[in-house]
């Protein structure tokens, strides 16, 4: 390989490729695991992850509340009886998708800005479920007997409602989350083991050892790896779509106007992807900053990033035009007309021209190369889409509950302190995990990277 | 192992190359010299690794279909006893036997069931975990998972004979030849099943 790199500028100055080809396997190596192997935390990680860890309080605190007093400390009921919880459920579960889209569906299309940010966002993904599982947990309401979820033999002889997509939800999520912690785990085993036979203390060393199981890059190995590596992304790429169609699902198997439509499975897989990019560029952006990764995530990425963002955006705003256009003009239903009209005009008015605003509108910037070229712009334009997803999820659950066919049963929502405290709590214990994660884990596949590099040196190819 | 007089002190021997290329060229010449108990270190996956040293190919993708199709047929027969047999409930009007609600939880089953499988296929075929391996003991074989690639060929191997298969690879052009010794102790001799 060439000689080390002594440039000190590198990681700092944006670059058009993929990654810097004047990085040698040891060099982009060490600056993945120096980040790990090293002592000293960076003052702003330390900040961020103390902030975090404050709000991981306030969560603490809430569902301590929400257990002791009941669900009632919420703000749904009647007509509402769906709110927050569920609206931050598929929220946090759309995020979790383009880590799998990354980590899998790239994978399986080659494309080579995949690697530097797929680890990024398979961690995204494990953490943006456990916080959406927390919600409909605790809507049960008695979390201690969620086990009743689970076809598990008990003395009441009862078991699940397998026609429910409800049911369907748990097998669903349950499924990701292992399968993405599996794909995750997988690697991560020959990152472990860079990281075992570079760490120094003995602590590291017995941590790392015990992580890596002794994976020591035998021929043999990598073959059985490379094969299972292929088929968890092959498995996890109809997974993802199965899993937000299911969500969907929810809705759309209900009978109620604005829910009932056959649209909804592929709108809400365009979105979870659209909400998905958002948030890996939401934490990429700095994260390259600050840890001079701009040599590894490079602008090619951002780049690229931000095209898939534009496209699902696309989708969805296809998506919204079409709900419109079926309650509107197609369907002919009087409910469905109704529900649209009240979506657009009635008193949460402002919530869906927000939704377009921010969903349809803003991130068309996204066409211009200058734009997303700017990555303090760019930055902005994913915490609007942030934003505007969950607008969406809003718009959907509330606009549709609180005015069904009888007039007399409607109502109005509004969230109370707690159920904006569990939510703001979510997104604490999301940030303090991505911290640990950042702090402690490879947070680019190392040997993924090393693989690309070779591929790029070598002229043949 | 046998109780036999002497015990072997050597593992094997390691060979040390700079490229994947270098690599892939002396691995073909190490199995054209009819070396059988080999194997390869290195960083990230070597393409032609597995032909160049005369590796047998895996069998892992059919062990994967088979947790498929366990976890496909699990879901299925699941739902149908619950459903039909052990709590038959009408439920919207559907028949009991309603399979087609059925067929959301049976693919979360089989993808569920072949990620397992393939996962924890892939440790055990590989005898992982497994913390300690002779070669660890080789020197500059802590490099082998950053940055450089390495060929070993063991001593149980029948053509191995150390000065000679020493100077073999030297000759494949490798930057470095080193032995990989077993632990004084012997503990570490047994190897486990070579497994394919």
């Amino acid at each position: 390989m060439s000689a080390p790199v002594t440039d000190k500028s590198m990681g700092h100055v944006e670059i058009a490729e993929v990654v810097d080809l004047r990085h040698t396997y040891d060099s982009a190596t060490d600056k993945i695991n120096n980040v790990i192997l090293t002592k000293k935390t960076p003052m702003g990680l330390t900040i961020i992850m103390g902030v975090c860890f404050l709000i991981v309080g306030l969560l603490m605190t809430t569902i301590t509340k929400l257990v002791s007093t009941g669900i009632g400390i919420w703000g749904n009921n009647q007509p509402v009886a769906w709110a927050f919880d569920i609206i931050n459920f598929v929220w946090w579960i759309g995020i979790g998708h383009a880590g799998t889209l990354i980590s899998a569906i790239l994978f399986l299309f080659r494309q080579e800005w995949r690697t530097s940010i797929n680890r990024f966002a398979e961690a995204m993904t494990i953490f943006a479920v456990m916080c959406a599982g927390l919600f409909p947990l605790l809507h049960t309401g008695r979390p201690w007997l969620a086990y009743w979820l689970f076809p598990i033999p008990n003395v009441m002889q009862m078991w699940p409602q397998f026609r429910s997509p409800l049911m369907w939800d748990v097998f669903a999520v349950s499924t990701y989350f292992t399968v993405s912690a599996l794909f995750w785990y997988t690697g991560l085993i020959p990152d472990l083991a860079s990281l075992r036979d570079r760490a120094k203390t003995k602590v590291a060393k017995i941590i790392t050892g015990i992580a890596a199981m002794g994976w020591r890059g035998s021929a043999r190995h990598w073959q059985r790896y490379e094969i299972i590596y292929l088929l968890l992304a092959g498995l996890s790429t109809p997974l993802v779509v199965s899993v937000h169609s299911i969500v969907s699902l929810d809705f759309a198997v209900s009978q109620l106007p604005g829910w009932h439509t056959t649209i909804f499975p592929p709108y809400f897989v365009a979105g979870a992807i659209y909400s998905g990019f958002a948030m890996v560029l939401t934490l990429a952006i700095p994260v390259r900053k600050f840890f001079g990764f701009k040599d590894l995530i490079t602008q090619k990425h951002l780049d690229a990033m931000s095209k898939v963002m534009l496209a699902t955006g696309l989708i969805v705003l296809y998506g919204y035009a079409m709900e419109a256009f079926i309650a509107l003009v197609y369907s002919a239903n009087p409910h469905e007309e109704f529900l649209m009209k009240n979506r657009m005009f009635g008193p949460y008015a402002w919530s869906y021209w927000l939704l377009i605003l921010c969903n349809g509108v803003i991130p068309q910037l996204l066409w211009l190369k200058r734009v997303r070229m700017h990555t303090l712009t760019l930055w902005f334009i994913t915490i609007v889409i942030n934003i505007g997803m969950w607008l969406e999820r809003f718009v959907i659950l509330v606009t549709t509950l609180h005015r069904d066919f009888l007039p007399s049963s409607w109502g109005m929502y509004a969230p109370t302190k707690w159920d904006i405290a569990m939510f703001i709590g979510t997104v604490g214990f999301f940030g303090f995990m991505m911290c640990l994660f950042i702090r402690f884990i490879p947070m680019i596949a190392g040997f993924e990277l090393r693989e690309l590099l070779h591929k790029k040196k070598t002229p043949h190819h | 192992m046998s109780q036999a007089p002497s015990k072997p002190t050597v593992y094997g021997l390691v060979a040390e190359y700079p490229t994947p290329e270098a690599l892939l060229k002396a691995a073909e010449q190490v199995r054209d010299a009819g070396y059988t108990r080999v194997d390869a270190l290195t960083p990230f996956p070597v393409h032609g690794i597995v032909d160049a040293l005369g590796l047998p190919k895996s069998k892992m993708a059919g062990l994967v279909l088979g947790g498929a199709i366990a976890g496909a047929l699990v879901g299925f027969a699941m739902q149908t006893y619950l459903s039909v047999f052990q709590y038959p409930h009408i439920t919207t009007g559907r028949p009991l036997f309603s399979w087609p609600n059925f067929i959301p939880v049976i693919f979360e089953c089989t993808v569920l069931f072949a990620g397992l499988t393939a996962f924890v296929g892939m440790l055990v075929r590989n005898n992982l975990p497994r913390p300690y391996h002779p070669v660890f003991a080789a020197p500059r074989v802590e490099n082998t998972t950053t940055s450089t690639f390495m060929i070993v060929v063991e001593a149980a191997d029948p053509k191995f004979e150390l000065n000679g298969t020493e100077a073999f690879l030297r000759k494949t052009g490798a930057d470095f030849v080193g032995v990989a010794p077993f632990e004084e102790s012997g503990a570490d001799q047994d190897d486990g099943p070579l497994m394919n």
